[in-house]
């Protein structure tokens, strides 16, 4: 009975949910934002930032850079250079600027399309072209620019970053982690088990959702109810939704963020509200699941665009610097289409290295067969 | 070195020793703290070593697994407690398409020293999902290492072993015989994936690994009365597999047995019967022959030593092995 009654009296008391937990593709009043879409520069009072114009030129040719480096893969895969692409077009400023927010020691946890974080930790670009040529799976070495290796299982690196942070603690370190997801991996349990490890342990990461408004062809609305950055309150730690095509905001927040969980204080989770402008991948038709009208809604807001208008209005850079920042351009297009076309296949007996770090018996054995199989053809040494 | 052990603490001198030795080994899992583990494997070490290096983690398997990995990407060595096997799946994601494959994915550049320990096998009256034998699953996947000691010896010297490899080694337990003591030497006396004679015979050959072990020991004690001798080799490990140990001893037995608690149908017998036929065919003298589980769910305690391969079942294969 009185179990009865404790439910009626809950439901009566249970509020409607509020307009401003609604998601949708509008900007919501609580989005941090420091330069609009049409390049006035506004102050945010919880998240101040002072900008050199040095500073400023640097961020524009970073989102130029690591667009153009995109569209060349993008149009190497075209080709048949690459087996896939995974373009970040839309996603540059939630990149550059979490990316250029972080410290030397700092370490970043990419997905797979963070391709203008990796700029930013100085990755060689064609490193990551190789996965996608299917040269090998990755292969950098991540501790040379504290950069991970890109991750396809949705959400699985959250945990890789916790743990990692988990250990800076151990080490007394002050440095801190980025964990980069999307709105799609929001609801993989791997990504929630990943904020309650990060919570308990106070670990010092980032988790940075680039809420891009399409998991492949699912909107966000099938993956949540609520904003995604208050999923952070159930977890006991702060959220902050930020304009994901404000370079200067995800510059700020993210500052803020790092320099929050490396004082000790826990995670913090950022959702950038951005819109991925291109396909999933090159294998996706984005035409089959939603309307030209919103992606020509967000061109408006395009991150590039506005920074530059805002160059522009306030006499930060003359046609000089963006003439050099088109040749820079031009040249990365350049190496990068090279980089590829001349990027060798590797041996077939790399199917056999590293897949232990110690001696394998049955690696060996299996290794000597090929080998015996494939000199057994005429001129099969060159198999 | 300390003598007379049974397996769990034997167990729990090892993660002693290991802790003692290596400033960046850690302890991770459910319980495993205050409560030394639900199989007090772990008993004692909080206490001694501090809730940083015996941390009690979240009940979420595939963070427990995925934040371990993370660990060792800053250098640590985890060794990672699952409470029960069949409480592992929750990880199965981050063990096999993370830990399995992050060696290989970097060519090279980074490590994965994690242990998983698992108890595992059943025997032990318990519920549902307490009591299963999961070690194809791992051993399937390229990249992981699968170990199992039948006695307090191997299991002590082979969780260190284990420990201090570069590379992931699911380390599975055989759960009912924790309380079986033996003796521990002062140095390991094998590496950790040979495979070990343990009883020497001429009339067929038992292989086993784990818990089946004891029962293969039994039938042969068994099997001596009436004359026959049973060569037994407890192959330690599943993942790889000590070949020219098993071959050498089917080659002079002419026969073998494979007995273990999974399910036979794709288990590791299907692998060594393959194996041996390829290896051994001129030496056979009879068809490789499996004793393990059914197809089917592990069953309710009540019944389950019906499930289980014991002392008559395994006698009836060397009966059937030895007809031919």
């Amino acid at each position: 009975m009185t179990v009865k009654s404790t439910t009626r009296a809950r439901k009566k008391a249970a509020p409607a949910v509020p307009d401003n937990l609604r998601t949708g593709a509008g900007a919501p009043a609580e989005l941090v934002q420091l330069l609009t879409p049409e390049g006035e520069r506004v102050e945010h009072p919880e998240f101040p930032l002072v900008t050199t114009p040095e500073e400023l030129r640097a961020l524009y040719r970073d989102l130029v850079l690591v667009r153009r480096f995109d569209a060349e893969a993008t149009s190497l895969q075209r080709q048949g250079e690459l087996g896939l692409w995974a373009s970040l077009l839309g996603q540059e400023a939630a990149q550059v600027g979490s990316g250029r927010a972080m410290r030397p020691g700092d370490y970043a946890f990419p997905t797979y399309r963070e391709h203008g974080v990796a700029w930013c930790r100085d990755v060689d670009p064609l490193n990551l072209l190789g996965m996608f040529r299917g040269v090998n799976h990755g292969g950098w070495d991540p501790n040379e620019k504290n950069f991970h290796l890109y991750t396809i299982v949705i959400g699985s690196q959250t945990l890789h970053a916790t743990g990692y942070a988990m250990g800076i603690t151990k080490d007394g370190a002050d440095d801190a982690v980025i964990a980069y997801f999307g709105d799609g991996a929001s609801s993989q349990g791997d990504v929630n088990e990943a904020f309650t490890f990060a919570s308990v342990y106070n670990a010092p990461v980032v988790f940075f959702c680039q809420n891009n408004q399409w998991a492949i062809s699912e909107p966000t609305t099938t993956q949540t109810k609520i904003p995604l950055y208050r999923r952070a309150s159930g977890f006991g730690f702060p959220g902050v939704r930020v304009d994901g095509n404000d370079v200067l905001a995800c510059l700020a927040v993210t500052r803020w963020a790092l320099d929050h969980a490396r004082s000790g204080n826990g995670p913090v989770l950022i959702e950038a509200f951005t819109y991925r402008m291109g396909a999933h991948t090159t294998s996706d038709d984005p035409t089959r699941y939603r309307l030209t009208e919103e992606t020509e809604a967000w061109k408006a807001k395009d991150p590039i665009l506005r920074l530059k208008a805002h160059l522009d209005k306030e006499g930060l850079a003359d046609e000089a610097f963006f003439a050099e920042v088109e040749a820079q351009s031009e040249q990365l297009g350049l190496r990068v289409r090279e980089g590829v076309r001349t990027m060798p296949d590797p041996d077939p007996t790399l199917i056999f290295d590293h897949v232990y770090a110690e001696p394998h018996t049955l690696v060996d054995e299996e290794r000597a067969e090929y080998e015996a199989y494939a000199a057994s053809f005429e001129g099969g040494e060159n198999l | 070195m300390a003598g007379q052990l049974n397996i769990a603490k034997a167990l729990n001198e090892a993660l002693r020793k290991s802790l003692e030795n290596d400033p960046k080994t850690v302890l991770m899992g459910e319980d495993i703290g205050k409560l030394g583990g639900v199989f007090r494997i772990t008993d004692g070490l909080q206490k001694d070593f501090g809730e940083d290096r015996v941390i009690d983690t979240p009940l979420a398997e595939s963070g427990i697994v995925g934040t371990a990995i993370g660990l060792a990407l800053r250098g640590y060595r985890p060794v990672v407690e699952i409470q029960f096997d069949g409480f592992v799946y929750p990880a199965f994601d981050q063990i096999v398409t993370q830990l399995a494959k992050m060696h290989a994915r970097a060519l090279g550049h980074v490590k994965m020293p994690v242990t998983v320990r698992i108890p595992y096998g059943g025997g032990i009256g318990a519920v549902e999902h307490h009591s299963e034998s999961h070690e194809a699953y791992f051993a399937h996947t390229a990249g992981l290492r699968v170990v199992s000691p039948s006695n307090a010896n191997d299991a002590h010297w082979m969780l260190r072993q284990a420990i201090e490899s570069d590379d992931p080694v699911i380390f599975l337990e055989p759960k009912r015989r924790y309380w079986d003591k033996g003796e521990v030497e002062d140095a390991p006396s094998l590496p950790l994936h040979a495979a070990r004679i343990v009883r020497p015979g001429t009339d067929a050959t038992l292989i086993a690994y784990g818990p089946m072990v004891k029962v293969c020991q039994e039938a042969a004690a068994a099997a001596e009365e009436d004359g026959r001798r049973l060569e037994i080799v407890d192959l330690r490990s599943i993942s790889p597999i000590d070949f020219a140990t098993v071959e050498e001893s089917v080659k002079r037995t002419g026969r073998a047995i494979v007995v273990h608690e999974a399910p036979v149908f794709m288990g590791l017998g299907a692998e060594l019967a393959a194996r041996l036929t390829e290896s051994c065919f001129y030496h056979l003298e009879a068809p490789v022959l499996r004793v393990g589980g059914y197809h089917a769910p592990y069953p309710p305690s009540r019944v389950e030593e019906t499930y289980l391969p014991d002392l008559d079942r395994v006698l009836d294969a060397v009966d059937r092995a030895l007809a031919f």
